[in-house]
C-alpha cells in the first residue's frame, strides 16, 4: 500500500517539476522567481492540513485514550513543522526579489509564524514533561488550544493589516496553465505528506511494540 | 446558584484570602509592571507625537509579561504544598477547579491593573477617565487568564516551568494582544465605541471560546 | 454499611507510567471496618496504590470499587467517602487552621461546619492554635490538622500514606490512638508504613506489596512479629 503511494507521489512530483520549470510560462511582473509560488502555496496548504490532523488526533487521543491517536498527532506535528518552516523560508525568498522586502507582516505569513511557534511548543511540551504519557496529554491539549487559536489569530491579524496596509502579495487571477500547475503541485505535496505521515506512524508503532517486548522480557 | 459553581467561588475566595495575607505576588507583579513601563520610556523619545502611537503597545506588552509572572505563581504554591492533590480529592468536577483558579487569578490581575493603569496614564500624560479602556482591560485580562490558568497548571508539571509558560502562552494570546493594543489606541484618542467594536468582539469571542475549551481540557492536564 | 461487605475491592489493577509498571495485576479486598496495614520496600508501589484508591490516579487496566461504587464511573461520589492523609499536609500556609478547615469543609458540603471543626480540632488537642496561621505550626501539628482535614467530611474509608514520617513520639502515639478509635467506630482504614511494629500493633490485617504486586495478605490473629519479619524477608529480600 505504501509502495503504491510512494510511486504515485513520486510520479506526481516529477510531473509537478516538469510543469513548474518547463511547462508554465513565466509570470510577467515578477519574473522567474515567481515559480516559487508553486511550491510555497502547496507547502503552506499542507502545513495547515497537518495542523488540522494534529487537532483531530489530539481530540481523539484525549477522548479514547488510545495511544495510536497520539502517534498520529505527533507524526503530523513533526512533519507539519518541517513544512511550516519551508513556508517561512520560501516566503522571504520570494518576497525579496519580487517586492523588495524580506518580510511583510501580512496576514498569512504572520499567522504561519504563530502556527510555527505553536508547533514548536507542542513538541517542546513533550520533551519537557516529567513523564512520557503525561507529556502526550499535555501536547494534545496544546494541539487543541493551538488549532482553535489559529482562525481567531488570522482574523485579528487581517483586521490589523487592513488598518495598516503594506506591500500586498500577488492577488491576481490565474491563467489556466498556472492553475493546472498549482493543482498538480498541491496534489503532489499532499500525497507526499500522507506518505511521510504513514511512514512516521508505522515507525512509532514499531518502537512501541519493541518497547512492549523488552518490557515483557524484563518481566 | 448551582452548587458546583458555588465551589468555584469558594476556591477563588481561598486564593484571594491567601494572597491578601502576604500580598507577595501582588506587590512583586505590580512593581515589575511599573518598572517595565519606566524602562520602555527610556526606549522612546519623550515627545508628544510618539506617545499616543506607542502607549497602547507599551501598556499591553507590560501586562503580557506581568501576567505571565503572576499566572506562573498561581499553581506553584498549590503544587508545593500538595494542595493541588487536595483540590483533586474534593468531590467536584475538574472544570469547577479550573473556574475557581481562573477567577482567583482574574481578581488578582485586575487588582494589579487597577494600580498600574492610572500610574501609566499619568506617566504618559494621557487622559485618566476612560470607561472604554476599562472594558478593554477587562476583556483582555479575562482572555489572558482563561488560557493562562490552563497553561500554568500544565507548565508547573514540566521541567522548565518558568520558560514553558511564556512559550505556550504568548502565541495563543496574540489575537488578544493585537485587539487590546488597537482598541486601546482608539480609546486613548477619544474615539467612540463603534470604532472599536470589532476589536471588542474579537476579544469577547476569544474569551468565551477559550474559557469553555480550557475548562473542558483542564482535567487532562491535572490528572497524573 | 454492614461490617462484612467489602469496603475496598481491587481486581487486576495495573498502573503504568509510560513504559514503567508501578502496579501489576493487584488483587485486594478490604472488608468494611477492617484496618489494613500495607508494608513494602521503596518503589513497591504503595503510594501508587493509595493514590489510585484516592481517585488521584486512573487505573491503566483493572477495576477498583470503594463502598460498592466503581471509581471510574462514580469518582465524585466515591470521593465523599474517602479521607486521605499523605506525606504532605495539604494545608495552605498563609491561612489559619480554622480557615483551612473551613475551606475544605465547604468543598465537601459539610453541615454544621463550625461545630465540627471545633470538635475535631479538640480531639487532636490543638484548640488553642485554631486561629493561628499554619505556617507557624510544627510538622507534627500540621499532620494533626491534616488528619482533621481528612476527617472533616466524615468519610467511611481512611487512607494513610506513611503518616508517621517526620512525627515525634508524642504526635506518633496520638496518631495511633486516633486511628484506633476511628477504626473502632467502624471506619475502614488502610495505612502504608515502613514500621513493622507499629503496623502490627494497629492493624487487624497486614499485606505486603512488592514489585507492584500484593504478595502476602494475612489477618493479624495468625501472626507474630517474627513470622511477619520472616515473610517480609522472603518476599522482598529485605528486612524491616
Amino acid at each position: 500500500m505504501s509502495r503504491i503511494l510512494l510511486g504515485i507521489s513520486f510520479g506526481l512530483m516529477m510531473a509537478a517539476l516538469y510543469l513548474v520549470f518547463i511547462y508554465v510560462p513565466t509570470e510577467e511582473t515578477m519574473g522567474v522567481v515567481q515559480r516559487i509560488f508553486y511550491f510555497h502555496v502547496p507547502v503552506a496548504w499542507v502545513s495547515f492540513l497537518a495542523f488540522f490532523v494534529v487537532f483531530i488526533g489530539s481530540i481523539l487521543f484525549l477522548w479514547k485514550r488510545d495511544e495510536k491517536w497520539d502517534m498520529l498527532a505527533r507524526s503530523s506535528a513533526e512533519i507539519g513543522i518541517v513544512f511550516t518552516s519551508l513556508v517561512l523560508i520560501t516566503g522571504p525568498i520570494w518576497a525579496k526579489p519580487a517586492w523588495g522586502v524580506w518580510w511583510t507582516w501580512d496576514a498569512r505569513l504572520t499567522t504561519t509564524l504563530i502556527m510555527w511557534v505553536i508547533y514548536v511548543s507542542y513538541l517542546m511540551v513533550r520533551s519537557f514533561a516529567v513523564e512520557e504519557s503525561r507529556g502526550a496529554r499535555f501536547a494534545a491539549v496544546v494541539g487543541i488550544v493551538g488549532f482553535v487559536d489559529i482562525p481567531i489569530t488570522a482574523i485579528a491579524i487581517t483586521l490589523w493589516r487592513t488598518q495598516h496596509p503594506r506591500p500586498v502579495i500577488f492577488e491576481g487571477g490565474l491563467a489556466p496553465s498556472m492553475l493546472l500547475t498549482l493543482i498538480i503541485c498541491v496534489a503532489a505535496f499532499t500525497l507526499l505528506y500522507v506518505y511521510l505521515l504513514l511512514q512516521a506512524i508505522s515507525l512509532k508503532q514499531a518502537e512501541a511494540d519493541l518497547g512492549k517486548i523488552s518490557q515483557a522480557l524484563r518481566g | 446558584m448551582r452548587l458546583p459553581l458555588r465551589k468555584a467561588f469558594v476556591i477563588a475566595w481561598k486564593d484571594i484570602l491567601s494572597e491578601s495575607r502576604t500580598r507577595d505576588i501582588l506587590s512583586s507583579v505590580a512593581v515589575f509592571a511599573l518598572l517595565t513601563i519606566v524602562i520602555f520610556n527610556f526606549a522612546f523619545e519623550p515627545g508628544s507625537d510618539n506617545v499616543e502611537l506607542v502607549a497602547p503597545g507599551v501598556l499591553w506588552v507590560t501586562f503580557t509579561f506581568a501576567g505571565v509572572l503572576g499566572l506562573g505563581r498561581s499553581f506553584v504554591f498549590e503544587k508545593e504544598k500538595g494542595c493541588l492533590e487536595g483540590l483533586l480529592l474534593c468531590p467536584v468536577d475538574r472544570d469547577v477547579v479550573y473556574l475557581g483558579k481562573m477567577l482567583g487569578s482574574l481578581a488578582f490581575m485586575l487588582a494589579v491593573e487597577i494600580i498600574v493603569v492610572p500610574i501609566f496614564l499619568v506617566l504618559f500624560d494621557l487622559p485618566l477617565f476612560l470607561p472604554q479602556l476599562a472594558l478593554i482591560t477587562l476583556l483582555a485580562t479575562v482572555g489572558f487568564v482563561s488560557v493562562g490558568t490552563l497553561f500554568s497548571a500544565l507548565a508547573v508539571n514540566t521541567r522548565a516551568r518558568d520558560v514553558m509558560l511564556p512559550i505556550l502562552f504568548f502565541p495563543i494570546v496574540a489575537p488578544v494582544i493585537i485587539a487590546a493594543v488597537q482598541a486601546s489606541g482608539l480609546a486613548l484618542e477619544g474615539q467612540s465605541w463603534s470604532t472599536m467594536s470589532s476589536w471588542l468582539q474579537i476579544m469577547g469571542v476569544f474569551d468565551a471560546i477559550f474559557i469553555v475549551i480550557s475548562a473542558l481540557v483542564f482535567e487532562f492536564v491535572v490528572e497524573e | 454499611m454492614e461490617a462484612d461487605s467489602s469496603a475496598i475491592e481491587v481486581k487486576s489493577l495495573t498502573k503504568a507510567f509510560g513504559k514503567q509498571l508501578a502496579l501489576r495485576e493487584v488483587d485486594l479486598q478490604v472488608k468494611g471496618g477492617a484496618f489494613l496495614t500495607l508494608f513494602g520496600p521503596n518503589g513497591a508501589g504503595k503510594t501508587t496504590l493509595i493514590k489510585v484508591l484516592a481517585t488521584l490516579l486512573r487505573p491503566t487496566t483493572g477495576t477498583v470499587r470503594i463502598c460498592g461504587l466503581d471509581l471510574s464511573e462514580y469518582s465524585i461520589r466515591v470521593r465523599r467517602e474517602i479521607g486521605l492523609v499523605s506525606h504532605q499536609p495539604l494545608l495552605y500556609d498563609d491561612l489559619t487552621a480554622y480557615e483551612n478547615l473551613q475551606f475544605w469543609g465547604r468543598m465537601y458540603d459539610v453541615h454544621h461546619l463550625d461545630e465540627r471543626i471545633h470538635n475535631l480540632v479538640a480531639m487532636v488537642g490543638l484548640s488553642s492554635r485554631l486561629h493561628d496561621r499554619v505556617r507557624t505550626f510544627s510538622r507534627g501539628m500540621q499532620q494533626r490538622i491534616s488528619i482533621v482535614r481528612a476527617l472533616i467530611h466524615n468519610p467511611s474509608v481512611i487512607l494513610l500514606d506513611e503518616p508517621e514520617t517526620g512525627l515525634d513520639r508524642y504526635a506518633s502515639s496520638m496518631l495511633k490512638e486516633i486511628l484506633q478509635s476511628l477504626n473502632a467506630e467502624g471506619r475502614t482504614v488502610v495505612m502504608t508504613t515502613h514500621n513493622l511494629e507499629t503496623g502490627l500493633e494497629m492493624g487487624n490485617e497486614v499485606a505486603i506489596l512488592a514489585g507492584g504486586r500484593v504478595v502476602y495478605q494475612e489477618s493479624k490473629r495468625r501472626l507474630s512479629l517474627a513470622s511477619l519479619q520472616e515473610a517480609y524477608h522472603r518476599y522482598t529480600g529485605a528486612t524491616l
